[in-house]
């Protein structure tokens, strides 16, 4: 099969668009004013910041108000739920509901603020890595501040059950965080509808330059500072606005949002194809729920292979695509999240997650499934823990439930 | 994470990969708890390791290190063997980033291993020669 070469880890980061570059040029040269500034330059580079919130604002369903541009989805995380918690403590709510399988945006803001006297509840996930919206309703307690749960994780595409979860936080009179940065432009989002209260938006993952978010708080809801400055965004999030940034974002998010039903059917075809294709080879296992998935997400484990291995091997054939193994972690252990599905080290350290992007074709999709299996097929053949597992040995029994039947010998 | 060209090309074209059945001595270390795994067979002729290969499940840096050991212990005594280190790994592969430097321990523990089965096979107390058998550090916690 002639070399192909095949970005699929746009969960990572994405290319920015050429629609998205072009509507930012004009404002790193001819439009350089600062929004601050009186004059017509400065004038115009405000104007667009403020049409660029706009976009952001129809995207979501909230208004422009609502609309607060960050440094990025991390900056959002924090923000959020850091403002909100040491607000909510004065008023003795001290305790935060989240999930076992967030961002690490997420989860150490959470454990910062475990070491600050808050009680933090991580839901577990369960095999399907989907939250059950009666959890969060039970673990809701009289000093609960804030749940903060992903809108779609960012290695399995499990996408989270947000408006249940919305409704039941509104109607207990607790407010809601959700990290979209996976999500949006992906699933159709509406704030308003969802009663989301915070959502927390990355650029990059939307076609748009690194270093660009956003955050949506609505209306009503007083978010201290995270940093302290002059008037911009309202004196809430001050320092100069990067003008070219928040330019890209409007464009981008506007773009990601255009044709969410066209293009999540179209992914949503190749990717199963991959699975199938890929869930073909024998030891293998699908992480996360095949249906509440993310249309471009594809996260598989193979058991006696180890996932940077795979990685290095896929790269050499043009595939880019990440892995949930420690090696990939830097840590001893393998991704939190993948662990949070119960799943054993062992299987996890296997693991390949693509992320398909809007430019994938039938033809990628064969090429990505005849790769895979290939390199799956070279590493098992020099692995000794392949070999313990297709001779039966005892000590490997205990992963055989996870994975697809393996033929022994 | 960047790795040297040395260590790519062990891992893209890793030398003496697979089994010896009639070895002379295995070795096996790590756990695949931990996600690294080498194993070791060594044919030995009088003084001389005449042959070696490994299987290896684990990191590239894991498939590296196991591959430049069994070229560097392959074709020379066992003395030469005896004091192969990981430090030589790695600088055999021309260096490797701070996180896999326990990929070099292990290749080295796995040659170790290996000798030690050898000798043991020969009926010659291994412990006197080679210490007791080295734990595999952080990852021992695990075992099991």
């Amino acid at each position: 099969m002639e070399k192909r070469y095949i970005y699929a880890d746009n969960a990572a980061t994405t290319a920015v668009s050429e629609n998205v570059l072009q509507s930012m040029l004009p404002y790193f040269t001819s439009q350089y004013g600062n929004p601050s500034s009186i004059y017509k330059l400065g004038r115009d580079a405000q104007k667009s910041v403020e049409e660029a919130r706009e976009k952001a604002a129809a995207a979501l369903g909230c208004s422009p108000s609502e609309i607060f541009f960050t440094s990025c989805g991390t900056e959002s995380d924090n923000w959020a739920i850091r403002a909100t918690a040491e607000r909510l403590a004065a008023k003795g709510k001290t305790h935060i509901i989240t999930t076992a399988f967030e961002h690490h945006a997420v989860l150490h803001t959470c454990a910062y603020l475990e070491k600050h006297g808050f009680t933090v509840t991580y839901l577990p996930v369960g095999e399907d890595g989907v939250i059950k919206p009666s959890q969060v309703a039970d673990a809701i307690t009289d000093k609960t501040a804030l749940v903060t749960i992903m809108y779609a994780n960012n290695e399995i595409g499990t996408i989270q059950p947000i408006a249940e979860i919305g409704a039941i936080c509104r109607e207990k009179g607790v407010l809601f965080h959700t990290d979209a940065v996976q999500a949006v432009g992906h699933v159709p989002i509406n704030v308003a509808e969802q009663n989301i209260d915070m959502l927390s938006v990355s650029g990059h993952k939307i076609h748009a330059q690194k270093g660009t978010g956003l955050l949506y708080v609505r209306k009503g809801i007083p978010l201290p500072n995270l940093i302290f400055g002059g008037g911009q965004e309202r004196g809430k999030r001050p320092g100069t606005e990067n003008v070219p940034a928040i330019v890209g974002l409007g464009t981008a998010i506007t773009d990601a949002c255009a044709d969410i039903p066209e293009k999540g059917e179209r992914l949503t075809k190749i990717r199963n194809k991959i699975i199938d294709g890929i869930l073909n080879i024998e030891g293998t296992r699908l992480n996360g729920s095949r249906e509440k998935r993310l249309p471009g997400n594809i996260n598989i484990s193979f058991l006696g292979v180890e996932g940077e291995a795979l990685l290095l091997l896929l790269d050499s054939k043009g595939i880019c695509a990440s892995s949930g193994s420690a090696c990939t972690s830097g840590s001893l252990d393998p991704s939190h999240v993948l662990l949070s599905l119960g799943l054993p080290h062992e299987v996890a350290h296997g693991s390949l997650r693509l992320s398909l992007g809007e430019d994938i074709t039938d033809e990628d999709a064969d090429y990505i499934i005849a790769a895979v299996k290939d390199v799956v097929t070279r590493l098992r053949n020099m692995s000794p823990l392949w070999e313990d597992i297709v001779s039966g040995k005892e000590h490997t029994k205990k992963l055989l439930p996870f994975v697809s039947k393996i033929t022994l010998v | 994470m960047l790795y040297s060209d040395k260590v790519m090309d062990h891992f893209a074209n890793p030398r003496n990969v697979g089994e010896i059945e009639d070895a002379d001595g295995i070795g096996e270390v790590g756990n695949a708890k931990c996600g690294d795994i080498m194993k070791m067979y060594i044919k030995v002729d009088g003084d001389i390791i005449t042959d070696c290969k490994f299987k290896t499940f684990g990191c590239g840096a894991a498939v590296a290190t196991s591959s430049i050991a069994t070229e560097m212990i392959k074709g020379k005594s066992i003395d030469n063997a005896l004091g192969l280190t990981n430090k030589a790994v790695v600088e055999a592969l021309e260096g490797l980033p701070p996180q896999k430097i326990h990929c070099s321990v292990l290749a080295e523990q796995a040659v170790r291993s290996a000798l030690s089965d050898y000798y043991t096979r020969q009926g010659i107390d291994p412990e006197p020669i080679l210490g007791k058998p080295a734990q595999h550090d952080e990852h021992d916690e695990h075992a099991g």
